[in-house]
């Protein structure tokens, strides 16, 4: 799962990649041109045969020809963002994204708000449907970035911005905050899942959470609720209704922990429970180190059941 | 040697006398040894954190000391470095090309010095206090501002660049005026050395850039010890005000980096094709309009925030077009080397490597100057990539390249050459090894100022090929410390001219006597030395030699004007730099350190000014009636 440019998965990448190709071509032959230029004057001055030469004509002929190239290159950079620009789509889907540190919250949007939803780190959508983006940020300024499947565009707090991508092909695509925004910046990630059945995968995460079954996560749920935990995460359904962290409603339908850092396996998010620091030092969730074996492996068996 | 001028124009001994010193020579010397310093500990911090990228996962340094390091490598490189050793270029060698005795306020030369200094000094001594900044060079609110940087880093970070702007400026307004005021008669501006050109452009980009981050960090310190709103987005105040302030000072630094280096690389390039630079009024129009149009891009640093579509199109217009001058001269400099006769000495192997790794960044630089690349390309290693290509071509290797160059002006001594080539291959091959793959991992999607990154991402194998040549730079730097050593110590002696270089600071003995020239000469022609050989140099007669006087010429036509008198050593310029520092430091802490700070400033200030019976009397004999 890398997150490449070239791989455009989507027509606003695939726009930006043709952009690359031309610009770098014209860009390579002047190079080539310039340093041959550089290479023979070097043979012909180190020969010191000092010819009174007149390089009035070639000068002006090479910042002739400099200036034709940068006036192309600038109108199919203006072509490109025209290009950009028109391709809106109808009826897009609308996801608020809000930039945390050092997390994302995805909040997809519907008219009706029994189906709206919000989830976190992990976007699903449509295949060959236009997204639109909401994009805010809560602390610091943030940049949303998706390479495979368009340009980046920064979060900043007190402003709204939008933000257009489309997926034209069924895939998994990785995505990073691109500007600074603190100790953790490194690991705030994100993943991109572009499919054709986003509407199953969209009604499941509208239901509330899952009940527990068993007692231990029976129990499981009630040191979250009634723990630290519920300050600050959510879980539809249940008394917890934290907002500072990402909502759990669905939480073991994610594939990763802590934005990408870890994948979401049972040891890893025992781990992350009793001690993130260690595996995202200087994130915001507090250390449980004190949580006994039994509690935690409630915790982790009752987390578990959210699909 | 003349020992009258030697007594006149001479510094005191002792340490009173060090710290009282003013001559623009001795300044400029301790300038660049500073600079050179923190050089080093930049270059380290960068080796470290190269170190830490070297495999993915890897645990050598924490988020947090990271986050530290490429904040003080930024910092450090483009204020206590780049800007400082390439200003300092230029008061050494402006007052001797344009033949005068002394740069143009020279107390306030050393006031400047002390100053820089001390702002470096503190910042560094903070980071070995764990209080480095850790916000990047940029230092964007609200990610700076004082609730999600509590503590003291951000506010070392931002008086630093108090420091150190206020330096800048101080020496930008002493060059513009030796430039304008002191040049020897004859030396009209049409024949002004290129570097002379290059430093005046300089000057002036300083003096309209600084002020800007001047603002935009106070404004920064207010919001953080005084409470003020600036950049509070809940008050009213907005981020991205500093991103405009802070990048219409941002953009013009990379030029005015980038354009002494071009003046470096006007004079060695001369002096080695042993024929005049071609199209002198093309090359000069070119500096200024590089001056002109990079007040004209700063927003191509902000293409990803939030402004208007239209208004970036300006932007990348202005971006690209910013080459055309930059390819003026390339051309330029090519019919030179085409029509001269090439002498392939180590000087001139450093600005050659200029036509490859200039000329490449420059191309990258149009590549990110339209917005849709930029989108993608934008804080990635791609960037990296690009600015180190731009920075350290244009500027770094013509700057190790003037140091070779102009070494035995310095010292009296040839810098060894074998160790200058053996440094120079080493520099070159191993800045591609490590900059060139930062190319492909942006593209990859690495971004910048990352700690850490997944071992999935697949970007170990060119991080690590990155890190070999990172490794292999630091090894030619050791050569470079070396050779300067050794031929500080053991070098052959230089004499006046040993390049046969035609402008007038090889007209004087090496290193140059403290009144720079016996008689200030009079100039015709725009290579002076070249043009003299078989005529009787003409010179400036009638000053005073017991006190320090000198000529004042007109601005254009460099007609003699007036004689005036100069000031002698003293220590109170040291003594107001520490004041400053005590007031600047001191309203880290508390503002009123500014009220009682301003005190012991005063005194120091006014006793600076303070006027002699002694000297009005010296001056008075000086006086002649019409």
């Amino acid at each position: 799962m890398k997150q490449d440019m070239f791989a455009a998965a989507g027509p606003h990448a695939e726009r930006i990649v043709e952009l690359w190709w031309v610009t770098f071509g014209i860009c390579a032959v002047v190079f080539a041109a310039v340093l041959i230029a550089f290479l023979l004057a070097l043979r012909k001055g180190m020969a010191g045969s000092a010819v009174a030469a007149r390089p009035y004509v070639p000068v002006a002929a090479a910042l002739a020809v400099s200036t034709v190239l940068l006036v192309v290159l600038m109108l199919l950079s203006f072509g490109t963002d025209r290009a950009l620009a028109k391709l809106a789509g109808e009826d897009p889907l609308k996801i608020e994204i809000i930039a945390h540190r050092w997390w994302w919250e995805a909040r997809y949007q519907d008219p009706d708000p029994a189906r709206s939803f919000t989830t976190a780190n992990e976007l699903h959508i449509p295949v060959g449907r236009a997204i639109e983006l909401t994009l805010k940020a809560d602390d610091v300024i943030h940049s949303f970035w998706v390479p495979n499947l368009g340009g980046k565009r920064d979060l900043i707090p007190g402003r709204t911005a939008t933000l257009r991508l489309q997926a034209e092909q069924a895939g998994t695509y990785r995505g990073q905050c691109a500007e600074f925004c603190g100790v953790q910046h490194a690991k705030m990630g994100l993943v991109v899942y572009a499919s054709d059945d986003y509407e199953s995968w969209a009604q499941a995460q509208r239901a509330s959470a899952a009940e527990p079954k068993t007692d231990e996560q029976k129990r499981g749920r009630e040191l979250f609720v009634t723990g630290t935990c519920a300050m600050c995460h959510a879980i539809q359904g249940t008394a917890a209704h934290g907002r500072r962290a990402p909502d759990l409603t669905h939480f073991a339908s994610r594939k990763t922990l802590a934005a990408g850092a870890v994948p979401n396996t049972p040891g890893y998010l025992a781990g992350w429970i009793i001690d993130p620091h260690s595996i995202k030092p200087g994130v915001n969730m507090p250390a449980h180190a004190t949580l006994s074996a039994s509690d935690l492996q409630a915790l982790v068996a009752y987390l578990g059941t959210l699909k | 040697m003349n020992p009258v001028l030697e007594k006149t124009w001479r510094d005191p001994p002792g340490v009173v006398g060090m710290l009282s010193s003013i001559n623009h020579k001795t300044i400029a010397l301790r300038y660049l040894i500073t600079a050179f310093a923190f050089f080093v500990l930049a270059g380290l911090a960068a080796a470290l954190m190269r170190l830490q990228l070297a495999k993915p996962e890897n645990t050598l340094v924490g988020p947090d000391l990271y986050n530290q390091l490429f904040t003080m490598h930024g910092t450090t490189m483009m204020f206590l470095f780049a800007v400082p050793v390439l200003l300092a270029m230029g008061v050494y060698l402006v007052p001797l090309m344009v033949g005068a005795r002394s740069i143009a306020f020279p107390r306030m030369n050393a006031f400047s010095y002390w100053v820089f200094l001390a702002g470096g000094v503190m910042l560094w001594v903070a980071f070995f206090f764990d209080a480095g900044a850790d916000t990047g060079w940029f230092s964007y609110p609200p990610l700076a501002g004082p609730e999600h940087s509590p503590g003291k880093r951000v506010d070392f970070w931002a008086q630093m660049i108090t420091f150190s702007e206020l330096s800048a400026l101080l020496v930008a307004i002493e060059i513009i005026a030796t430039v304008f005021k002191m040049r020897a008669p004859g030396m009209t501006l049409s024949r002004m050395p290129l570097f002379v050109w290059a430093m005046l452009v300089t000057a002036f980009m300083v003096l309209f850039a600084m002020p800007a981050v001047m603002f935009a960090s106070s404004a920064l310190i207010m919001d953080r010890l005084v409470g003020t709103h600036f950049y509070n987005y809940a008050e009213g105040g907005d981020p991205v005000l500093w991103q405009h302030l802070f990048w219409f000072f941002g953009h013009p630094e990379v030029y005015l980096i980038f354009i002494p280096g071009l003046g470096f690389i006007s004079a060695i390039i001369a002096t080695f094709a042993r024929r005049p630079i071609y199209g002198y009024p093309a090359m000069v129009l070119a500096l200024i309009a590089t001056a002109f149009l990079g007040f004209g891009l700063w927003v191509h640093h902000m293409f990803a925030a939030q402004l208007p579509e239209l208004g970036k199109s300006f932007f990348t217009a202005a971006s690209m077009l910013i080459a055309l001058p930059t390819a003026i001269q390339i051309f330029c400099w090519i019919a030179t080397l085409w029509t001269g006769r090439i002498e392939l000495r180590t000087p001139l192997l450093y600005v050659l490597a200029f036509f490859f790794i200039l000329v490449a960044g420059g191309l990258t630089g149009i590549v990110v100057a339209s917005v849709p690349l930029d989108l993608q390309l934008h804080d990635t290693y791609f960037v990296v990539a690009h600015l180190h290509y731009v920075l350290i071509g244009g500027a770094v290797f013509p700057l190790f390249g003037a140091w070779f160059y102009w070494f035995p002006k310095f010292t009296g001594r040839m810098m060894n050459e074998r160790l200058g080539k053996w440094q120079f291959w080493l520099f070159f091959v191993g800045f591609n090894v490590a900059f060139f793959p930062m190319h492909q991992l942006g593209m990859e999607g690495m971004p910048r100022r990352v700690y850490t990154y997944g071992e999935a991402m697949g970007w170990g194998t060119l991080n690590f090929v990155a890190t070999v040549g990172a490794v292999t730079i630091a090894l030619s730097m050791l050569l470079f410390v070396i050779n300067v050593f050794t031929s500080y110590r053991r070098g052959v002696p230089a004499a006046e001219n040993p390049w046969r270089a035609a402008t007038l600071e090889w007209a004087v003995a090496s290193p140059p006597p403290a009144y720079n020239f016996d008689r200030q000469p009079v100039v015709r022609s725009r290579e002076p030395l070249w043009e003299l050989k078989d005529e009787i140099a003409e010179n400036v007669s009638g000053l005073a030699e017991k006190s320090r006087e000198v000529l004042i010429t007109t601005v254009v036509d460099a007609f003699p004007d007036h004689r005036l008198p100069f000031p002698k050593p003293t220590i109170w310029p040291f003594v107001s730099a520490m004041a400053v520092t005590a007031l600047f430091i001191g309203s880290i802490f508390t503002p009123w350190a500014v009220l009682w700070g301003a005190i012991p400033l005063a005194i120091a200030v006014t006793l600076w000014f303070w006027p002699k019976a002694e000297e009005t009397k010296e001056n008075l004999a000086l006086e002649k009636r019409p």
